[in-house]
This record gives C-alpha cells, structure tokens and sequence, in this order.
C-alpha cells in the first residue's frame, strides 16, 4: 500500500473508534470495545517477547496481575490515586521480569514456554495464600461513587472507552519504534537463530531480558486498567494460567511477529467469546474454550502466520 | 614450525577440548599474523569445526589459551568475541530465514552503528562485495545455498571484522559460483582481513592459502607453507592419499 493510503486508513479507522461511543451508548458494545482494546493490547505487549524476540511465555498473567495489585494494594493502604499506582505496578512488573528471566532464559524453546507457566503458577498460589493482599477471597477497590479522574473511577463507561483505546494506541506505538530500531532487529535475530545472533555480536540474553521488560511493563498497565474498571480482583481473574493462555491465542490468532496481528486477534476473538457466552448458556465457559482451540487448530493448518498472513497472501494473489 | 612475519593477530596456544572420551582437539597451537591467510586442513572429524568454536566462544576449551592481540580470549562469550573483531561463519548455514537478505545483512552492520539508514547502506554495501545485492528484497529462505554462504559471509563481513573465520567456503556450492568465491575471498584479504578458512577442495585451499595448518584426529600434524604441507608424509597419509602427490 501506498504511504499516503496506509496513513489515510489510519486517520480514518482511529476517526470511527474515536466516533464509536458517541454513536453507541449503551453499556454493552462499549463494553465489548473495551475488552477488544484490553486483549489487544495485552497480546501486542506478549508479541514483543514472544513474536518478534521468539521467547514464548505461557505466564503473563504474572505481570497483569503484578499491575492490577500493586496499584489496588497502594490505594488501599496509601491512598494513592491508581494513576501512579499504574506506573509503579509497571515498574515492579520490570523489575519481577528480570528477576524470573535470568534462571528462565537460560531455557530455550518448549522448555522456556514450561517454565512460565511454572512460575505462572508458583505465584498464582502465592497470592491464594496472602491473606493481607486479600488471599483467594480478592480484594475489593474502594468505591468512588462521584467517579473522578484522580481515583480512576469513572461512571460513564465512555472514559474507561478512551483510556483503554489510549494504553493500545501507546503499545502499538511502542512495538512500532521497537520494530524499525536496532532493538527490533536483533530481536528478530534472536528469534530466528540464536547462534548466529551471538556470532554477530549481539549479546542475546542481555536483549532477551530487555524484550521481556518492555513486554512486563505494558502487560502490568493492563492489569490496573482491568482493576480499575471491573473493581474487583482475586487470584483467579487477574493470575490464572487461562489468562495467559487467551493472551497467546489472541496474538497467534491475528499474526505473531505483526504489529496490527495482536490487534485482528483480539477483534476476532473477544466478540467471538461474548457471542458463544450469549447463545450457548451460562455453562458457555467451557464451549467457547473448544471453538478457542478448534480456531486455533484450524489456523495452524491452514496458516500458522495467523490472519495476517493470510491477508498478506490474497493481497500477492490479487496484487 | 613456521611463524608468519609481522605482527600475531591470533594466537592459539595448546588448546584441548574433550567430549566425554573423544578428543576433539588436543593441545592445539598455531597463529595467524594480522592480514593473513590461513587455511586448515584434515578428514572429516579431525576437529576443524570445534576449533572454529573454540576460537569463537560456542565451546569452552577444557585447556589452553586463546589470545586476540595478546589479550586472552578464552572465557569470553560469542557476542563479546565478535565485538573484538572476530567474525565466522557456520558449516552448518544459519541463515535468519524469516528476514529479507538485507535486513539479515544489516544485523551485522548493526554492531558497528545504531542508525538504521546507515546500516541498511553498510549492508547494501556489504551485498555487493558478495554479489547478492540483487537478491536484497528477497526472503533468506528462498535462496540457494550457494547464495546463501555469500549470504552468510556478507552478514559477517557486515561487522567488519579483522579476523574472519570460514567454515567451508566451496562446501555445498555448485561449481560455477567457487571461481567467485575465491575471487571473493582473496579480494577480502587483500582488503587487509585476516582470514582463517576451513576448506575440502584441495585446489583452492593449496592456491589461497598462504599458510595451511593440518589437523588429524584433533592434533596439529602439519603447519607451513602449502608446497611443504602438501608433501608432508603424515598429511599425504591421512587426508590427500597417495594420488594427490603424484
């Protein structure tokens, strides 16, 4: 595509989702926008370890758990508005990644995927087990029934609309500089082959650790957007291995290693989630898991580059 | 032995490396002086690629030493060695296949410069010393594996290297494209790179080298100048064959 058409897609796409919630009041839709953009930007911020630097990991529900509680924790002993508490969930959420990525990626392949999921779980139980950070029972954030800015709290879902647009638009851009710098090819590099990354000077595991950072902290702003917009968290929404899992498939779903990939995932899979939930009963939780996985199987065989490649492939047919 | 004339840029001082019972090398010692041309012999399994990846930080060594310009070497990683100015390339080709043969090409010239317009012109560059320059848009995986060893070689001359170690340059290539080969690699030496090459093809490796080192079943059997080297009974016994002298 032409530069000046890519641009004009763009204005105009980011024109009708700006336009979206004036048209659409309800609830629901809104609703629904909102977990896309939530899902979407989770997969983007996976996509910069696992897509473009090839670390998959099966346990980034740590991170979206380490944003959700840190600022939930500093609210509610400190009082402190969930907008610092956002950044300093991130900041906690780099600095756990470093620390789970020093033993972790000493792994490779499969054995480095078990891991996560390992550690995954290790913290999941760990916080079952905290009872000052409210245990398996959760903890409840304190309502501010006006809504305000400074507590995050908003009564009109309209608000949470933008912000969560805003922290996709704010990954996207990031995975954007990240994918055209020097950063973004030896990531790429690492991906492809380890080795011959080594052999041309790039020092692997110090890029592998900065990948997982970068991919740490968007997953943990995430996790407080989710905290402060449904108001309640426990172990079992905000670290579940399921969660980890939904973020993987999203990513694969839509293109692994594609910037708009995550994002065509999420549009996919979100609505398809709401629709199974909606027709086939409120025992759906499990049936709309089998349509997961019968899609994800289904594009494996056909095209393991997910719906990305796919339209990249008809646009070579047709073009 | 032969010590080559000028200053040592490489120098490999009884250097072992075991696999369990298997001697891979075994008190390995040899140099190679700044814009040389070495060139290293032996049958299959004589050690010359796990030499390659002792020099190159892939492999420990379980003794000796490994000095690049008096400094040692030996326990530093791949990365760190390559920044030193150590460039190879692998027998078995690494290509990243997903990647455009220039932006392979250009996470070489990465080492040397943060700016991505200025790799991508220190790649083109590079692609057109190796001829493949107009394969730049192309897919790495389409390529042949002629194309890709220049490829390969292209990607680790985009570092700049002083030193640069090449697994097999003829190995796999159809005969056509060698004469370009080494043309390609005595252009690179003459441009002032110190080359060590790993080579089969007894009539290139004799006709480049300056210098050959042979290795048999991981020790240094011979190390001169090729006329000597080649006659040398022990080589002519383990590797040439009879025919090769007469």
């Amino acid at each position: 595509m032409p530069r000046a058409l890519t641009l004009t897609t763009g204005l105009v796409g980011l024109a009708l989702l700006l336009a979206f919630p004036l048209v659409f009041t309800l609830p629901y839709p809104r609703d629904v926008m909102i977990r896309i953009f939530l899902y979407a930007m989770l997969a983007t911020a996976w996509n910069v370890l696992a897509g473009y630097c090839g670390q998959i990991s099966l346990g980034h529900a740590v991170f979206f758990g380490t944003g959700a509680y840190t600022s939930t924790v500093l609210v509610k002993t400190l009082g402190l508005t969930p907008w610092a508490g956002m950044l300093v969930g991130a900041a906690l959420a780099v600095a756990l990644s470093q620390l789970i990525g020093y033993p972790v990626f000493r792994l490779r392949g499969h054995y480095f995927a078990i891991a996560t999921i390992a550690v995954g779980e290790i913290v999941q139980t760990l916080m079952i087990n905290w009872d000052w950070a409210g245990g398996a029972r959760g903890l409840f954030i304190p309502i501010d029934r006006t809504g305000s800015l400074i507590a995050f709290q908003f009564r009109d879902k309209q608000v949470y609309y933008y912000i969560a647009l805003g922290i996709l638009l704010l990954a996207l851009w990031v995975t954007r500089r990240i994918e055209r710098s020097r950063t973004g090819y030896y990531f790429r590099a690492i991906r492809e082959d380890q080795d011959a990354a080594a052999s041309l000077g790039i020092p692997v595991a110090r890029y592998k650790q900065r990948a997982m950072a970068v991919s740490a902290a968007l997953t943990a702003l995430g996790g407080t957007f989710y905290a402060q917009y449904i108001l309640f968290i426990d172990p079992e929404s905000v670290l579940p291995l399921s969660l980890s899992i939904l973020i993987c498939l999203i990513a694969v779903l839509g293109g692994v290693g594609t910037l708009w990939g995550p994002l065509i995932g999420a549009a996919i899979l979100v609505p398809l989630g709401e629709m199974t939930r909606i027709y086939l009963g409120g025992t759906g939780k499990a049936i709309d898991l089998v349509i997961y996985g019968f899609l994800i199987m289904v594009i494996s065989v056909i095209q393991p580059g997910g719906v990305m490649a796919l339209a990249q492939r008809g646009r070579r047919r047709t073009g | 032995m032969d010590r080559p004339g000028g200053e040592v840029l490489l120098d490999v001082r009884g250097v072992t490396k075991r696999f369990g019972g298997l001697v891979a090398n075994k008190d390995v010692s040899f140099q190679v002086g700044a814009g040389e041309l070495v060139g290293i012999i032996g049958p299959n399994g004589a050690g010359k690629s796990t030499l390659f990846d002792l020099l190159t930080g892939f492999q420990p060594a379980d003794a000796g030493e490994v000095l690049l310009d008096g400094r040692r070497i030996t326990r530093l990683r791949p990365d760190e060695i390559s920044r030193l100015g150590v460039a190879r390339t692998f027998q078995k080709l690494k290509p990243f296949t997903q990647m455009t043969v220039l932006e392979n090409v250009m996470v070489g010239a990465f080492q040397k410069t943060a700016d991505p317009a200025r790799a991508r012109s220190q790649a083109l560059d590079a692609l057109e010393r190796v001829g493949l320059a107009d394969k730049a848009e192309a897919h790495a995986r389409v390529l042949s594996t002629g194309q890709r060893k220049r490829l390969e070689l292209a990607r680790a001359l985009a570092t700049q290297p002083r030193l640069l170690l090449l697994d097999e340059v003829t190995g796999g290539v159809d005969l056509r494209s060698i004469p370009g080969l080494v043309a390609l690699v005595r252009e690179l030496n003459a441009a002032g790179t110190a080359l060590v090459v790993i080579e089969h093809n007894m009539a290139v490796i004799m006709d480049v080298s300056r210098r050959i080192v042979a290795l048999h079943l991981g020790e240094v059997i011979a190390d001169g100048p090729p006329a000597v080297v080649g006659r040398d009974p022990r080589v002519v016994e383990a590797y040439l064959g009879q025919a090769y002298v007469r």
